[in-house]
């Protein structure tokens, strides 16, 4: 923060974008810093989780400089972008920021934490001070999922780091495919069932398309009034496979798994599942590809191999009805 | 004033559901929202607040209003079938009771919307006090009591026992209905209960905001705030508040074309969208803090100004807790109220 | 005309065909007279990569049984590489589909050059044979569009 405030002054940048403390204790709110005196709010906490680099898109049409602190996953995205060309890295001063992990504050509310008046961390353990008196909750179980199947620690863009601890390993490290391939070995009828319930929760109110720095488009194809697929009503179960559906194929191949669209789900629905099927079946089919890893290979949905496998490779991978 | 024991619960729900449509939360996928009850169902009422207020069982998210057909060149035009069985709506809490006045003053007022008021005349709720209300809970600013939910049926856990008292005529019609399931109860826990909601509701964070400020009179001054066009920054634009809000009530009307005619139906629209307002000359909206700034106008403002002071905001909280951004009506009131 | 509507389970089959190859190929299997059945739809599209991944959900939508896709050759397309990346689409859609709990064998993609006629015919058989021994596509259609 010290480091931005000289950024500031210094007229390397006119803006920085990072996270404004809120005023629950768990919810700061990503925000812009004007001056060296607003930046007395600036805050960076395990609920920072908020990828910024979805923000960058808008803050690359803006004038002059932009300064943003990314953690390592947001790095991925940002790279991504740059591929894509839709930030401008010029106007951009990147702050790599150490992550710890990102916490999910539904998960301590799950386990009838109310009242939430503060939340610090003690060790492992998370100190949450409540009007119903203080809890403790093991700061491993309030991480986010994507944060239990961290990609790593190392940021892939930035000009200067802060507190990083490039190259380490993450921490609780897991098969982030397990759930893939849980739902893979079950029968059709049991994997259907299992998204019936799961998409039928969907509101339709866009959180997951609107946070994901992959989606990016102008117009979506579901607001175009143009287009009858912009039928905006959680009317029919169709509705819903086709948005979800739809909505992480066009991310397939660009995705870099940064878990954004879980995390804002107002109803909790496990949208990184569709993104890491694609993203599993990229690897399998056309080679291990990490989108945002780098900024200039070709992505796998627009590239081709002569010997790429056929489609039928999906029912003869077997599976019955 | 009559009382049940907390696990002869599913009988009463069987014995309300044998009459008419019941619904209840009901836990889902980890989710807890709004649900028809059948013995199947995973009751939840621990859950303080569902993801979607129960303001879906009056004006559903998505509803036909007509359907249209062309039959061998004859065209037919069936209107949808107002609703016209009573039904029961247990569980809601006093802030989305009061979300219901809200949409009875946009709805129940001249030009009537006779699919909202068929649902509000056959609908009973039963309002269920906050046992523990939460951090994001400030009802309370509104002038509403979560100790004494102002609905058709008022009920209170208390220990293992439920207390339910009718408080309208068709309340006492329900009541009547279940009566054999209940003994007498007394009022000395359900006094104390509320006493106690009452003290916590005191210590909650938001429970003393400022809304002083609000004033129709106000209205030019706080719409001209510079503190707009910084608060609505990290707005994605989704319409997530818009949908877990009790009060929101705007919608937008569709075709559906089904291949052998269409059906016009009416679904919930949100103003955080860019299509909102979308007319043949265009959009007089066009920037996101426009948007943004019409949705806590509207709230804190501008609905005041027309129904005689009452905010079309109740504080459940629920944008609080949903907001991607973490932004929230809250944090609008403090800042332009002058708190921070 | 009133046609009575028998109990009879008639498949709704969606086949898109691109231009310069496949909707040749359909076209010499009529005339040369091999039959495939009437239950088949075919849309000509002008490349096999043409075919946006909604389309193929939109046909279910409107209550497609099955869906198929014919194009040229790997190494044939009219545009030099369009049926290489309607590949990459499709073969990552279908698996989707799959997993979401759709029969797999309601979709499929098939080459078909202009002079496959009889290759035509034969998937077209096969395929609606698939779909009949599938039965209705209960599991991705739009209830609004059943009512009849």
């Amino acid at each position: 923060m010290e480091r931005a405030k000289e950024l500031l002054t210094d007229g390397t940048v006119v803006r920085v974008l990072g996270w404004k403390q809120g005023d629950l204790g768990y919810n700061p709110e990503p925000a812009y810093f004007n001056s060296p005196e607003e930046l007395a709010d600036f805050v960076y906490d395990g609920f920072c989780g908020a990828n910024l680099s979805k923000y960058m898109i808008q803050a690359g049409k803006m004038e002059r400089n932009t300064l943003v602190f990314l953690k390592p996953c947001d790095t991925y995205s940002f790279n991504q972008l740059i591929k894509e060309h839709r930030v401008n890295r010029e106007k951009t001063y990147i702050i790599g920021v150490g992550c710890k992990g990102t916490l999910d504050i539904d998960k301590i509310k799950n386990a009838g934490i109310k009242g939430i008046e503060s939340i610090s961390q003690d060790g492992d353990m998370l100190k949450i001070q409540t009007i119903y008196g203080e809890k403790e909750f093991p700061f491993d179980d309030a991480l986010l999922e994507r944060c239990t199947v961290c990609k790593g620690k190392t940021h892939l863009v930035y000009d200067e780091l802060i507190g990083a601890q490039e190259g380490e390993e993450a921490g609780p490290k897991g098969n982030r495919f397990e759930m893939v391939e849980k739902l893979e070995a079950m029968m059709p009828k049991e994997r259907f069932a299992f998204w019936q319930n799961e998409l039928s929760k969907c509101i339709r109110c866009n959180a997951c398309r609107n946070a994901c720095p992959a989606c990016s488009c102008l117009k979506c194809v579901f607001d175009s009034n143009k287009f009858d697929s912009a039928q905006k009503a959680n009317v029919d179960t169709f509705e819903e496979q086709m948005f979800h559906v739809i909505r992480a194929f066009h991310v397939a191949g660009r995705c870099t798994d940064c878990g954004e669209c879980s995390r804002v789900c107002p109803q909790g629905i496990p949208l990184h599942l569709l993104n890491r099927k694609f993203i599993k079946d990229i690897n399998e089919f056309y080679g291990p590809y990490q989108a945002g890893e780098d900024t200039d290979s070709r992505a796998p949905l627009t590239d081709y191999m002569f010997e790429d496998v056929e489609p039928s490779v999906v029912t003869e991978r077997g599976g019955k009805h | 004033m009559y009382q049940i024991k907390k696990d002869r619960l599913p009988e009463l729900f069987a014995a309300m559901a044998g009459a008419q449509d019941l619904f209840l939360p009901i836990r889902k996928a980890d989710q807890t929202n709004y649900g028809l009850w059948t013995e199947e169902v995973q009751v939840d009422l621990d859950t303080l607040k569902t993801v979607k207020s129960g303001k879906d069982c009056f004006f559903p998210q998505s509803e036909t209003l007509y359907s249209c057909k062309n039959e061998d060149g004859k065209l037919s035009i069936d209107p949808a079938k107002l609703t016209d069985e009573p039904f029961v709506v247990f569980g809601m809490r006093a802030c989305d009771v009061q979300g219901l006045k809200v949409l009875d003053n946009v709805f129940l007022n001249d030009p009537v919307d006779s699919f909202y008021a068929a649902r509000r005349e056959h609908g009973t709720v039963v309002a269920i006090a906050c046992h523990e209300p939460e951090e994001t809970c400030f009802c309370k600013v509104f002038g509403i009591d979560a100790a004494n939910p102002a609905s058709d049926v008022a009920a209170w856990f208390v220990g293992e026992d439920l207390y339910w008292k009718a408080l309208t005529e068709k309340g006492e019609r329900l009541t009547e209905s279940v009566k054999e399931l209940f003994t007498d109860g007394d009022d000395t826990a359900v006094e104390e209960e509320k006493k106690q909601i009452q003290a916590i509701i005191e210590k909650l964070p938001y429970s003393h905001l400022d809304l002083s400020r609000f004033t129709p009179e106000k209205t030019m001054e706080l719409f001209d705030s510079p503190l707009w066009e910084e608060m609505y920054q990290p707005c994605l634009a989704c319409g997530t508040c818009t949908f877990v809000c009790p009060t929101c009530q705007c919608y937008d009307i569709k075709d559906f074309n089904t291949g052998s005619g269409v059906q016009r139906y009416r679904c919930w629209d949100s103003c955080m969208y860019s299509d909102f307002t979308m007319m043949a000359h265009g959009n007089m909206r066009t920037s996101q803090m426009q948007r943004f700034r019409q949705r806590f106008m509207h709230k804190l403002v501008y609905y005041p100004a027309n129904n005689d002071g009452m905010f079309s905001c109740v504080g459940c909280g629920r944008c609080v807790s949903k907001c991607p951004a973490s932004l929230n009506i809250v944090k609008v009131i403090k800042k332009l109220g002058g708190e921070a | 005309m009133q046609v009575e509507k028998t109990q009879v389970f008639r498949p709704k089959i969606v086949a898109f065909c691109c231009n310069w190859c496949s909707y040749a190929g359909a076209d010499l299997a009529g005339s040369s007279r091999l039959a495939y059945p009437a239950d088949v739809k075919i849309i000509r599209v002008p490349c096999s990569c043409r075919v946006n991944p909604m389309f193929i959900l939109r046909a279910f939508q409107r209550g497609a049984d099955g869906v198929i896709l014919c194009g040229c050759h790997p190494g044939d397309c009219h545009y030099t590489t369009g049926n290489y990346y309607a590949r990459r689409r499709m073969t990552l859609l279908f698996s989707m589909l799959d997993y979401l709990g759709v029969e797999n064998g309601r979709t499929r993609v098939e080459w078909v050059s202009a002079a496959e006629g009889v290759k035509f015919s034969t998937t077209m058989n096969e395929f609606v044979a698939k779909i009949h021994s599938l039965g209705e596509n209960v599991r991705l259609g739009d209830l609004r569009c059943k009512n009849d």
